[in-house]
């Protein structure tokens, strides 16, 4: 029950990174991402490459974060302008076109069977295992926040935004949008590849079927529920979030009258109602523009 | 220099409609001049040809003897022109302070490091341009709004923030899209001083206007259009009794 507990904690931490990654680019700067879990496989497939060839578990994740963030550059790149309608669809495009690569490229990173034997970090003296983990990403997590809740509130911030509100007014006054926003995607990316990294390393096995679209979804929810652009709400939400689809997992034992399969689907449900509720109440016709 | 904008020869179309049809004029530096013509007319659109928001199908734009009919529109207004929006584009979601911190250019907190930085640096920055920024909504009149949400300003208080955006830049040159459109007429003289001193710091302006009591009293020199051309060009008193404008307007879509 503990055990299963820091594993909800770890894995509810491993999706706020990329949370707050999405949160910068969609929460803040208004730049859809359907497709973060691409920047979240580039990371952990990074991470268990360099993992592979021996490389220590700080190097691994600064790389994975790196590696996420340029992936993150060059999906800017291609996007003209980074216009909202191209971008939905590049980003889709793109976290499919990953995935279908790390499938078939056996040489690459293992095909259909994923890479197995992923380091873990140092254990922490005194802790175990799990529990050194834990420390270590939330120590992560709240280097993250820190950063991201600087960005929110610092100058940078405020163009984001404004940005996300008309950016046509941010143009007038000077600036050039299209790089605030490539920095932004990228810097979200990075986060998701950050994320990535940690992943591969809990697991200690990964493979392309654990990211798939729904990753994108869960995050997206996350931060869809969230405040848009707060990185404090996106983190409660992630939570609530994980909470939804893992914590409810533990309803097993004790919910005896629907059977297992049945259960599976009623946390989606779960998670389904309370989107639209939040949906309904936060973005309702009271608060159209 | 004598002119500060010369357009020569402008003209862009929307689909089957003329909107600026080889537009030729141009405006001395430091003056205040008027642009008047009725709904339609083209005159907002050459704003946006001349802001580098649209771009020409032909023509120049010269501004301070260069070209920038090919800029594209932030780098037009890091040379010092800075227009104003016919409909106010206010930042909804932030206040009327954030509307204008927005503005000044080069700010160190406004680059990804300095979040990596102490902050001191940006808190020091943001203090000064806080200050300027009081500064300007104390001159346009909007102080006791500073901290109020941009979305509940009434319209002719967006229209006073559309300028005091524009007035945080230091412009050169000023083109404002009917400045007094939706604001009330205790608030409309205030405007006009605001505009004559702005104009004495230095700042040439080029003013869309329907109120001809503003046009007469700021104007020296003001410019007419009708159907994307321009149709006359003169001191107020000589356009108000030129003939070509009267029909102009009276033909027109109400003016
Ligand atoms: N982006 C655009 N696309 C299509 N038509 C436009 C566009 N902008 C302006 N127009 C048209 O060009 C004409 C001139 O408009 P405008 O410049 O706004 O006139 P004015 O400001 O003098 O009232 C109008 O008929 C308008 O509908
Ligand atoms: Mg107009």
């Amino acid at each position: 029950m503990i055990d299963y507990a820091v594993s909800i904690l770890i894995f509810a931490c491993i999706y706020g990174l990329v949370a707050l990654g999405l949160n910068i680019q969609w929460g803040l700067t208004g730049l859809i991402n359907l497709g973060q879990v691409a920047f979240f496989a580039v990371g952990a497939y990074t991470f268990a490459l360099l993992s592979k060839i021996g490389m220590p578990f700080p190097v691994g994740v600064l790389v994975a974060t790196l590696t996420g963030g340029g992936f993150g550059a060059a999906v800017a790149m291609f996007t003209p302008r980074l216009r909202e309608d191209y971008l939905a669809i590049v980003t889709l495009g793109f976290s499919e076109f990953v995935r279908l690569i790390l499938l078939n490229e056996k040489w690459l990173a293992g095909g259909p069977d994923g890479i197995a034997g992923i380091q873990r970090p140092m254990t922490i003296a005194g802790f175990g295992s799990e529990v050194s983990f834990l420390i270590i990403v939330v120590v992560t997590l709240a280097i993250a926040f820190a950063f991201t809740r600087r960005i929110e509130g610092f100058p940078i911030g405020r163009t984001l935004r404004a940005i996300r509100e008309d950016e046509t007014v941010v143009s007038s006054v000077g600036k050039v949008t299209l790089a605030y926003k490539t920095r932004a995607f990228m810097l979200g990316a990075a986060l998701a590849g950050l994320g990535g990294a940690f992943f591969a390393s809990y697991l200690s096995y990964i493979s392309p079927d654990m990211f798939g679209p729904n990753v994108s979804i869960y995050v997206l929810a996350a931060v869809l529920i969230g405040r848009q652009g707060s990185s404090v709400a996106t983190l409660a939400s992630t939570a609530l979030v994980a909470l939804l689809l893992e914590g409810t997992r533990i309803l097993k034992d004790y919910v005896t009258f629907v059977d297992g399969v049945e259960l599976a689907a009623l946390r989606l449900m779960l998670l389904g109602i309370a989107l639209i509720a939040i949906v309904a109440v936060r973005y309702g016709p009271r608060r159209a523009v | 220099m004598k002119e500060i904008l010369e357009i020569k020869c402008l003209s862009r179309r929307f689909g089957g409609l003329q909107a600026v049809n080889k537009c030729e004029f141009s405006v001395r530096a430091h003056s205040i001049t008027g642009l008047v013509g009725p709904n339609g007319a083209g005159k907002s659109t050459l704003f946006n040809l001349v802001s580098g928001f649209v771009r020409p199908d032909s023509g120049e734009i010269r501004f301070a003897g260069e070209r920038i009919d090919t800029l594209s529109a932030h780098s037009v207004a890091r040379l010092g022109l800075r227009r104003t929006f016919q409909i106010p584009r206010e930042l909804k979601q932030m206040t009327v302070l954030e509307n204008l911190l927005l503005v000044p250019e080069n700010q160190f907190g406004d680059r990804i490091v300095s979040v990596l930085s102490q902050g001191k640096r940006v808190r020091e920055e943001e203090g000064k341009n806080l200050q300027i920024a009081r500064g300007v909504l104390e001159m346009v009149g909007l102080s006791e709004k500073a901290t109020h949400q941009a979305a509940l300003l009434s319209g002719g208080q967006k229209k006073l923030l559309e300028l005091a955006r524009c007035l945080m830049a230091k412009p050169k040159l000023l083109l404002l899209d009917e400045p007094t459109a939706g604001v009330n007429p205790t608030l409309i003289r205030h405007l006009m001083s605001v505009l004559r001193r702005v104009n004495e710091s230095g700042v040439t302006l080029l003013i869309i206007e329907h109120n001809m009591t503003v046009i007469m009293e700021l104007c020296e020199r003001v410019i007419v259009m009708d159907r994307g051309q321009v149709i006359a060009a003169g001191s107020p008193s000589a356009i108000q009794s030129n003939k070509q404008v009267l029909e102009a307007y009276l033909g027109g879509v109400s003016a």
